[in-house]
């Protein structure tokens, strides 16, 4: 009995456990094409709720919010650019987890604390 | 020459100290984020009326004055913690105020304000929070100020306090409210 309870466990251990998405799977995009440009695009995009989080891995409603609107216009055929582009308009910045190279953000991207981790 | 060279590292360090210490001191919170709406035009979008007996907001009705725009929601709780205010400023008509009510069931919103009272002189329904997303909202409550061409000069995240609304925001509504006439 004990031996079995043993190899319960470690059989429930060895269970590959799903990584919990925060993508819904309403949210998700028949299209794999566009699915994959849509997950891709939502790792770059700073939930403004938890800020530390992209809105790929946030549970917050407004990253919902934000990536049905990604969805949208993917399907409507907006490019990758046009769509940060719209949520910089709306959030600034900030939005971008991954700065754009501008004049403000230089120091940034090629000062001596040039950080290494694309 | 040369040891000014060797005091370049602590000059720089204390530049770069003082330039991170400033916010920390005047207690600014770094989640507070500016908006990227300022001086942009109010998202010309039609908000459907809440209430039957007052109108909806829509982009004609947001000019030709100043105004705050407050978001708020029935289940928001720091919504319920500046209502107050919001009812003292409705009543001293120092400003009008404008309600956008977001992603809320329409029933709970009438039944909250009529509980607590209604500031509004028009309220707009954001049922899917599209429009918020148009204003660049992240978390009600938020309150702006228009100007009179319908443009975002102000924001304010967060529950209103007095003192933000008496040293900050009455001051704006006053400078727009002078501007070109």
């Amino acid at each position: 009995m004990k031996r079995l309870l043993t190899i319960l466990t470690l059989l429930l251990m060895l269970t590959p456990v799903a990584t919990p998405l925060a993508v819904e799977p309403e949210e998700i995009l028949s299209d794999p094409g566009l699915e994959a440009r849509a997950r891709a695009l939502s790792k770059n995009i700073r939930c403004l709720v938890c800020q530390n989080q992209s809105i790929d891995d946030s549970n917050a409603s407004l990253a919902r919010d934000l990536r049905v609107i990604v969805r949208e216009r993917l399907v409507a055929g907006e490019t990758d650019e046009a769509i940060l582009d719209y949520l910089v308009s709306r959030y600034g910045e900030f939005v971008l987890l991954k700065p754009r190279v501008t004049a403000a953000t230089y120091a940034l991207w090629y000062g001596p604390w040039e950080p290494r981790c694309s | 020459m040369s040891r000014l060279l060797y005091l370049l590292p602590l000059i720089l360090f204390l530049g770069a100290a003082g330039y991170f210490a400033a916010p920390i001191l005047q207690g600014k919170d770094p989640s507070t984020l500016p908006s990227a709406m300022i001086d942009k035009p109010a998202p010309a979008r039609d908000l459907p009326a809440l209430i039957a007996s007052k109108p909806g907001i829509d982009p004609a009705s947001l000019a030709g004055d100043v105004r705050l725009v407050n978001f708020f929601a029935s289940w928001c709780g720091p919504c319920r913690v500046e209502h107050p205010l919001l009812m003292e400023i409705a009543e001293s008509n120092a400003v009008p105020l404008y309600g956008i009510n977001y992603k809320d069931a329409p029933g709970a919103a009438v039944n909250w304000l009529a509980q607590l009272g209604d500031p509004f002189q028009r309220i707009g329904r954001d049922g899917d929070g599209r429009a918020a997303i148009e204003w660049g909202v992240y978390g009600v409550p938020e309150t702006y100020v228009v100007d009179k061409a319908g443009r975002i000069q102000y924001r304010h995240v967060g529950p209103l306090s007095r003192e933000d609304y008496q040293e900050v925001i009455l001051p704006i509504v006053e400078r727009l409210r002078e501007a070109n006439g």
